[in-house]
């Protein structure tokens, strides 16, 4: 590889000015955001970029060779970084893609020959586009991770169950119930029942935006395992259009009981258990 | 060959039957046979199913309990399956059996507790009893 190493040598010679002309060209183009990175960062970036680039460069020009590994490292944490800071994926790609100017100008000067000069360019063209395809995937993964985080910690917090009285429990439902989030649910649900020993569960649908057939059929699954371990289960919170929409779809309700408000499922159960709650004459004001 | 039986227990007017080894056919069979016969011969008007000690319920399981329930309501006894674990309730669901027709509780207390309940309401004279 003559080209390779002709190219790694120009650009370990002429770092320098391949750094000046490729911060100066970042600092110019549209897509800097200053707002969220310091130019300084920014140098400091460049400069542990190209120093790495030119070391790899000895070793070949495919980026999945071990002698690449730092410059890979050295993409993975820039990508987290820029997520972090609430980079674009095109604009964490112009990171590596701006370099190409730079680069291009320094292999016009050293290479004469217009043959050779193609080649070269080729070459250099083929490797950065590699890296800036790199860092997009990096920048992607990256996205990925945070959703997947995001939806893990917003399944712990959206299933509490909780109890209400002696032998009632109550399950607030939050937000749309896909089948993964049906299975935590239900395992909660059932769960407090055998601690509690509760012989009533009310589920409140209020928080649930839609509910299509897929939906109901993941709360009838709920209710139907909750009367396996021996406990009733009331629907509460239906709301005026999702009746309609029941309705509408042909979900057939009939084997629940279901109430329009918590209110009124708490004052069935209660009635059920055998408990009840009474008004004392005198009101007494909170000391 | 000894024969493996499923022991009966006899509880005031109600049956207890404690489900702890694997089901199959033969056993099943021997299990409806003494069931019924003891329904009539002690008079019995309540039958517990305890499946606590099961880990597995496949459909042959269930429809076995199905089976025994329906049996047991013809000759004027109720049937309660008692203690089933939350991971057999949600393989059941999933699996499309959710026992229809038989009646649960969490544990034989509350299923002697739901028993008497409906033998006082056939007392008064309510005929069926509602689930």
């Amino acid at each position: 590889m003559v080209n390779q190493n002709k190219l790694a040598e120009s650009v370990r010679t002429q770092q320098e000015v391949i750094l000046k002309d490729w911060v100066a060209f970042q600092l110019a183009a549209t897509s800097l955001r200053r707002d969220l990175m310091k130019e300084s960062e920014l140098r400091d970036q460049s400069r542990e970029f190209l120093s790495l680039f030119a070391q790899a460069l000895h070793g070949g020009s495919d980026i999945g060779d071990p002698s690449w590994k730092p410059v890979r490292d050295f993409l993975a944490q820039t990508a987290r970084s820029r997520v972090a800071q609430g980079f674009t994926p095109s604009e964490t790609a112009m990171f590596i893609f701006s370099l190409k100017q730079s680069l291009f100008d320094v292999i016009r000067t050293t290479v004469k020959d217009p043959k050779e000069l193609v080649t070269d360019m080729w070459a250099a063209t083929v490797l950065l586009d590699k890296l800036g395809l790199q860092i997009m995937e990096l920048h992607q993964q990256n996205r990925e991770e945070v959703i997947h985080r995001q939806q893990e910690e917003l399944l712990e917090l959206s299933t509490p169950v909780v109890q209400l009285f002696d032998n009632i429990l109550a399950l607030p439902l939050i937000g749309t119930l896909d089948s993964a989030r049906t299975q935590i649910v239900m395992e909660n649900l059932l769960q407090r029942i055998v601690e509690t020993g509760a012989m009533i569960a009310i589920i409140d649908i209020t928080g649930v935006p839609t509910v299509d057939t897929l939906v109901a059929q993941h709360l009838l699954k709920t209710v139907a395992a909750a009367r396996l371990m021996g406990a009733d289960c009331i629907i509460s919170g239906i709301r005026p259009q999702i009746a309609q929409t029941i309705v509408h779809l042909g979900v057939d309700l009939s084997e629940v009981t279901t109430k329009a408000t918590l209110a009124d499922a708490f004052t069935i159960a209660l009635q059920r258990t055998g408990a009840s709650i009474m008004k004392s004459a005198v009101a007494r004001p909170k000391e | 060959m000894t024969m493996e039986r499923i022991p009966i227990l006899k509880m005031g007017s109600f049956l207890l039957v404690t489900v702890q080894v694997d089901m199959h056919d033969r056993l099943a069979m021997t299990l409806q046979d003494d069931l019924t016969g003891r329904i009539v011969k002690d008079r019995a008007h309540g039958v517990l199913i305890d499946i606590s000690s099961l880990e597995i319920v496949d459909s042959f399981i269930g429809r076995m309990i199905g089976n025994i329930a329906s049996m047991a309501r013809v000759l004027d006894a109720e049937t309660v399956v008692v203690g089933m674990r939350p991971a057999v309730a949600i393989t059941l669901v999933e699996l499309g059996l959710s026992l229809p027709g038989v009646r649960t509780a969490l544990n034989v207390d509350k299923g002697v507790e739901m028993l008497k309940g409906s033998i006082e309401d056939r007392a008064r004279g309510n005929g069926h009893v509602a689930r």
